[in-house]
């Protein structure tokens, strides 16, 4: 308590412009970034998870695939890229917004000039540096224990940007509408969780979609995350594998239908639906 | 400030509020002068936090109209929100970031902002710029919430119970904190429970009781006004102790000192403190019953 501020200090000049939503969402992204960073726990736990359930399932269930011309530990590896993507956007975001909410975050933001959208996309730049390593992450595993290829043509690797961008933005906000749900922080976790896990299973992620029943696979293509996985199965397998799909073919042109309206959905749901204070707080 | 005695920060006038069957706020005016340092005082639950959300634009309200810097709280604009400071009554920053990092990333937000080095330094965290969050005290965080509240160089800062929990070292250096910024000209309107605190930094302070305004003055002005009964207490000669609350103490002592030919036993005349008259005040609504306690007690 030592300085003195004279009222002569204070910005005197006719008062400035607000600052731009597209800036405050850039330093909204580096501060959620740092801040992701320094919970070591959090970074080690968040990252790991689908590596070690990628090395379970990858090791325990590798026999060759009839027909297909891959092992089932190739077919693991676009899976748990597409769980990853799922896991830092919709389960993180799902998770630490209804925290922010509860501590009350939320509400202090909303009583700065903030614009709304600049918190929105201060998550979607955490979600596209955590989904871009844990990506990475997986990648490197599947390439060199698991027997899976970079993408060998440059339109490969387009279908692989357009789907990840695509799928994680989609599932981010789902994850930023589903925080809504939880009437505190501390069952975030319960109620994020379980619908993830469901998806995973009816989705083709921990089950081959040859082996899930019809039905389950027709309520698990109603989100993204199945559309995910089978994208990424055309970016990574080879030909070959096709016949292992629902419809005999990677549906590329399907899955961008299916994974840009849920982004369009999404946002209309965040908007419609997104509360700055829990219910208690009115 | 009397150049601005006819310019208002803030103007309520018939504010009402329900949560269901409860009635928070029931018919509350406010006028508070630009430059002022206003305190609403009241105790637990009397509509003050519900009021000053109100102002702030963080609650809707059921009835009446408010003003706050020229325009209604509930259509708040960015450009509004940026000339209004907020300190919440519990607050959490975020734990893992450092103040300065904190105290910067804020100023951001603001169209012209203080320098958040010298707000650091005015809320006293000069020493604690680099240390986490998490690892200040309760006042210090305190002071940090103060640090965000002032950060955009506010016209009127709102704090809603600001000194909650402090010890009594941390309060004072925090109406250090307070007068200096009444100082730099910030309007400043604040609700607490503490009637001590109201008196020490408050202009003109309004007692809100059960969704009332039950008096608005200057603290000295209140007493005056509600506190002119003075009491007198003697022993009677049977060691029974008495107490009389009288506008004429001179005469009631007259009186007594005939009644015991001489001096008094025990005598005291006391001129109620305002922590008398706030709970008079206060306990209004309840009748004579408080009254009869507060009797019964003496």
């Amino acid at each position: 308590m030592s300085a003195t501020v004279s009222a002569g200090t204070r910005a005197e000049a006719p008062a400035g412009r607000l600052p731009g939503t597209w800036s405050i969402g850039l330093s909204r992204g580096a501060l959620e970034i740092r801040q992701f960073f320094r919970l070591r726990e959090q970074v080690v736990f968040t990252f790991a998870f689908p590596v070690v359930f990628l090395f379970l399932f990858a090791s325990i269930f590798s026999d060759d695939l009839r027909d297909a011309g891959i092992t089932a530990s190739q077919l693991y590896v676009p899976a748990m890229m597409a769980a990853g993507i799922m896991s830092t956007s919709f389960q993180s975001l799902g998770i630490s917004i209804a925290i922010e909410r509860d501590e009350k975050v939320l509400r202090r933001l909303r009583g700065t000039p903030m614009p709304p959208a600049a918190y929105f996309l201060g998550k979607i730049w955490l979600v596209l540096v955590t989904g871009l390593l844990e990506t990475a992450i997986l990648l490197t595993v599947g390439t060199t224990l698991y027997d899976v290829d970079l993408p060998s043509s440059a339109t490969k690797w387009f279908d692989f940007g357009w789907i990840f961008v695509l799928g994680l933005t989609a599932c981010a906000l789902l994850g930023i509408a589903i925080s809504s749900v939880p009437k505190s922080g501390r069952s975030a976790t319960s109620v994020v969780v379980l619908p993830f896990l469901v998806l995973q299973f009816i989705s083709g992620v921990y089950i081959s979609v040859d082996t899930i029943p019809e039905w389950m696979l027709n309520i698990g293509a109603l989100f993204p995350l199945k559309w995910m996985c089978q994208g990424l199965r055309g970016v990574f397998l080879p030909e070959s594998a096709k016949v292992l799909e629902q419809t005999g073919s990677w549906e590329f042109g399907r899955i961008a239908l299916v994974l840009g309206a849920w982004c369009v959905g999404g946002l209309v749901l965040c908007l419609l639906t997104f509360r700055w204070k829990t219910r208690r707080d009115g | 400030m009397t150049t601005h005695a006819e310019e208002f920060a803030v103007e309520v006038s018939n504010l009402r509020k329900r949560y269901g069957d409860v009635t928070a706020v029931d018919g509350v005016d406010l006028a508070i002068r630009k430059g002022e340092v206003f305190g609403i005082l009241g105790p637990n639950g009397a509509g003050k936090s519900t009021t000053v959300e109100i102002l702030q634009g963080n609650r809707s309200r059921d009835a009446g109209e408010v003003s706050v810097l020229g325009a209604d709280p509930a259509s708040a604009t960015r450009a509004w929100r940026s000339r209004v400071g907020i300190v919440w009554q519990d607050e959490s920053a975020p734990a893992e970031l450092t103040v300065r990092e904190t105290v910067r990333h804020f100023a951001r937000y603001y169209p012209s902002p203080r320098n958040p080095e010298e707000v650091i330094a005015l809320v006293g965290l000069g020493e604690k710029a680099d240390s986490r969050i998490k690892a200040l005290s309760g006042g210090q965080r305190r002071r940090l919430d103060v640090a965000l509240g002032v950060i955009g160089g506010p016209e009127l800062l709102l704090l809603d119970e600001p000194t909650t929990g402090f010890d009594p070292a941390a309060r004072r250096q925090f109406w250090e904190l307070i007068r200096r910024l009444a100082d730099e000209g910030t309007t400043i309107v604040l609700t607490t429970h503490y009637l001590e605190e109201a008196e020490t930094l408050a202009h003109r302070l309004a007692v809100i009781a059960r969704g009332r305004v039950v008096a608005e003055g200057e603290p000295a002005a209140l007493r005056e006004r509600y506190g002119t009964e003075a009491t007198v207490e003697w022993t009677e000669a049977d060691g029974t102790p008495r107490s009389e609350r009288t506008a004429t103490p001179t005469r009631t002592v007259a009186e007594l000192m005939t009644r015991f030919d001489g001096e008094i036993p025990g005598l005291k005349v006391g001129r109620p403190s305002l922590e008398d008259v706030y709970l008079r005040l206060t306990g209004q609504t309840d009748g004579a019953r408080t009254d009869e306690v507060e009797e019964g007690r003496r």
